[in-house]
């Protein structure tokens, strides 16, 4: 808490003092030891799913913002910024039905991998 | 940030902006770098996107920890982003003035670099002829060696570029009024350890 106040007072024109790197570097590594945590916990294949998936963005809006400084930046920049991630989002939502749906439905959950006939095998 | 202002002889009299400020004053290479990053960023999200939409509900997926070394990869996040604070470090440096720092800390992020791409070169060499992995076997082989790939041909370019800039310092040819150039190689390196947090939770952790 303490250095995050200490972040957050930094003037955002003060070309040669910025935010306590060391700061974010601990919160980082503290945030990759809890995403190991969770990869050895035994949680549900959804929680965990979501946990390092939540804990992976806190990581890289730290990056953005103080590692690169996005967070003292013009404004305009968080656009340029954050473009990709809707692309990213509309590239997923549109490719996951497309491929999981039509590549694997016919593929029995009993049948090990080795042993499944060549019908199975993904439609182009 | 201030904006010259013209009169517009056929406005009667009005006055026009004749420049627009910049996003990034001062500093117009920073602008192009994260104009590049985003390029950058819609690459790798859409090979991380279509690595996802393939193995979303695929039961022939394979369990990654079968496969892939956890702990060595963690360790190569974590150099990661011991280089990445190097890298603020150095720019810090360089923007007070202070050569010294600047030279240590950006050799301590080449460094970092170069042990990143030690450690995934024996990963590779690991998987490629111990375990028998290729990128022709299955989607899970092909979608790893393509985004661990890609990654590390960036952290290769990353490193080339942060040797250079630590060579010309040596020279004494980045002044401290030349430290937008080691700002844009650091929204660089900073870029290329962003991506690999999100590739080691995808590809390795989930």
């Amino acid at each position: 808490m303490a250095a995050q106040a200490a972040m957050e007072s930094n003037s955002a024109h003060a070309e040669h003092s910025g935010p306590s790197y060391i700061a974010v570097f601990i919160y980082l590594s503290v945030l990759t030891g809890v995403e190991l945590l969770v990869y050895a916990m035994n949680f549900p294949s959804d929680l965990k799913i979501g946990l390092l998936v939540a804990l992976a963005l806190a990581k890289a809006v730290l990056v953005a913002m103080y590692f690169m400084h996005l967070a003292t930046e013009h404004k305009g920049l968080w656009v340029i910024a954050a473009t990709p991630l809707v692309l990213v989002a509309f590239c997923y939502l549109m490719l996951r039905p497309d491929l999981s749906k039509r590549a694997w439905a016919h593929v029995s959950h009993t049948t090990p991998r080795a042993a499944q006939p060549a019908s199975a095998a993904p439609q182009s | 940030m201030s904006e010259a202002l013209a009169v517009d002889p056929h406005a009667h009299g009005a006055v026009v902006d004749e420049y627009e400020p910049s996003l990034t004053p001062g500093n117009s290479g920073k602008l192009g770098m994260w104009a590049f990053l985003a390029a950058d960023a819609m690459t790798f999200g859409a090979a991380i996107a279509a690595y996802g939409a393939l193995r979303y509900n695929n039961i022939n997926w394979p369990n990654p920890a079968h496969y892939l070394g956890i702990t060595t990869t963690a360790v190569m996040t974590f150099i990661l982003i011991c280089s990445s604070v190097t890298m603020v470090e150095a720019l810090t440096g360089i923007q007070n003035g202070n050569q010294s720092k600047f030279r240590i800390f950006m050799f301590g992020t080449i460094l970092g670099g170069v042990a990143f791409l030690t450690m995934q070169a024996f990963e590779w060499h690991h998987l490629l002829v111990e375990r028998g992995m290729s990128i022709h076997r299955d989607l899970f082989d092909a979608t790893f060696f393509i985004l661990t790939g890609f990654h590390g041909c960036h952290v290769f370019g990353g490193v080339v570029y942060n040797t250079v800039l630590w060579v010309r310092g040596l020279m004494g040819k980045i002044p401290q009024g030349k430290a937008g150039l080691v700002e844009i190689a650091g929204l660089y390196w900073h870029f290329v350890d962003l991506v690999w947090i999100l590739i080691f939770t995808f590809v390795y952790l989930i």
